[in-house]
């Protein structure tokens, strides 16, 4: 173990560090968004909308994002559409984590009871009102344990972005690798820099899960 | 309309090509799902274990496997076994490790899952009506246990299948490096055979995946009741 090259190439781990994060919570922002979208779009059972929805979460359920950053950033530009490769990374994270946040905001949706929708129509209720103070309040509570998870796993998915030429974790370790061949030390700093991003989050996450009770009516 | 480049696909024996790509990471991902319910199922039942030093182990074990990505792990074993133990293993053999220790990481914990959600009276009441240890277990445990379990197990296959299009990036010659010798071989013939290509690897995969997941989906509702 060269302590001295781990001490010297900490500023690469950071800086990459920093890239994933960055490319990595852009693209979580962007997969909220559209799983909460989704989830709209099923629950007000809006036509033809709703068979593209589920089109898409099958197809971005069932190909790895790997395949779908090669298609993004290989395939692509030779029909004339050229994209940065931040821009493929979040494309390509967004496509992937909206399928998995629409399932998780779904599921917390159809958790809630047939009969709380059913008493806020007879209160006068418009749809989207129900939706607004009755159902979302209680589904996000119930969902949040599905949510961390998901974002747990798209920030583990993000250590593919080498292959789009992105300078991540895994491009710098493979790079001190290729290189200097101090493939312990590289290895080393990779798991550690993993570790310092990830246990956090799964820590909150799970102190979050025990916190959040569930928040419906009864129980 | 004849510059298409779909064409490739049809050239030589390019889609088969292709085809025995898929195989290779699909063989890896059975093998290593055959052998992580294998190993899941005794750790699962290992963690149900009221050792406080076992519980400590098993977790920390479980832990670390999950917080890793799965190509940081495949780093770990075709990098650095290599480098510190002079232990030289093939791409596909060390993507069977790093799977089958993922795989049994998951497995291990849906198992400890089903366990602890058979509620004790359920083998109180099997004993009260005269079953012997045997046959609570055979009659009334397991069966709901597998109920539980199947559905998820074959999720995890899917989930599996995908991960493995990782090995790529440790030098494996699966489908998307095929795909990458079949491009470069057509770089001039046919320009745009990447998207083609690609393409046709997202659909491979998306077909691959679909019907377990079907199957998966399906199993998780009849048995919901139960």
């Amino acid at each position: 173990m060269d302590i001295g090259f781990i001490v010297e190439y900490i500023p690469l781990y950071v800086e990459a560090a920093k890239l994933t994060l960055g490319i990595g919570l852009i693209g979580i922002a962007l997969s909220l968004i559209v799983g909460l979208l989704i989830a709209f779009i099923q629950y007000f059972k809006i036509p033809i909308l709703r068979q593209m929805a589920t089109g898409y979460i099958e197809l971005s359920r069932n190909t790895p994002l790997l395949v779908q950053l090669f298609f993004l950033y290989f395939g692509l530009p030779k029909v004339g559409i050229r994209i940065s490769s931040e821009g493929c990374a979040i494309i390509g994270l967004c496509f992937l984590g909206g399928s998995y946040m629409a399932e998780a905001f779904r599921s917390g949706m159809e958790s809630v009871e047939k009969g709380q929708e059913e008493s806020a129509f007879a209160l006068g209720f418009r749809k989207s009102q129900v939706v607004r103070y009755v159902i979302l309040p209680q589904a996000l509570s119930v969902s949040i344990p599905a949510l961390c998870a998901n974002m747990i796993f798209l920030i583990k998915e993000t250590s593919v972005f080498s292959v789009v030429a992105l300078a991540d974790l895994m491009y710098v370790a493979k790079d001190l690798i290729g290189l200097y061949y101090k493939t312990d030390e590289a290895l080393l700093m990779l798991v550690i820099a993993y570790l310092i991003i990830l246990l956090p989050i799964s820590i909150v996450a799970a102190i979050l899960e025990r916190r959040i009770r569930y928040a419906g009516f009864g129980n | 309309m004849q510059d298409l480049g779909i064409r490739v696909l049809f050239l030589g024996n390019n889609f088969a090509r292709l085809l025995q790509g898929l195989w290779i990471t699909i063989r890896i991902s059975l093998i290593a799902v055959a052998l992580s319910i294998v190993f899941g199922v005794l750790l699962g039942i290992l963690m149900t274990v009221k050792n406080p030093v076992i519980k400590a182990m098993t977790k920390i074990y479980l832990e670390f496997i999950r917080i890793m990505p799965q190509l940081v792990l495949l780093f770990l074993v075709f990098f650095g076994l290599t480098k510190s133990y002079g232990i030289n293993l093939s791409g596909e053999t060390s993507a069977i490790i790093v799977f089958t220790l993922w795989g049994t990481a998951e497995m291990g914990d849906l198992v400890r899952g089903a366990l602890i959600s058979i509620p004790k009276h359920q083998y109180e009441s099997g004993a009260a009506i005269g079953l012997t240890k045997w046959q609570v277990y055979r009659y009334v445990i397991i069966p709901q246990i597998l109920t539980r379990l199947v559905p998820l197990a074959i999720n995890l296959t899917t989930r599996m299948i995908k991960t493995t299009s990782l090995v790529a990036l440790i030098g494996v010659v699966e489908v998307l490096k095929v795909a990458q010798q079949i491009i470069e071989a057509n770089r001039y013939t046919v320009p745009d055979s990447a998207l083609w290509i690609y393409g046709t690897i997202f659909f491979l995969y998306f077909f691959a995946c679909w019907p377990i997941s079907l199957v998966a989906k399906r199993l998780e509702k009849k048995w919901k009741t139960t």
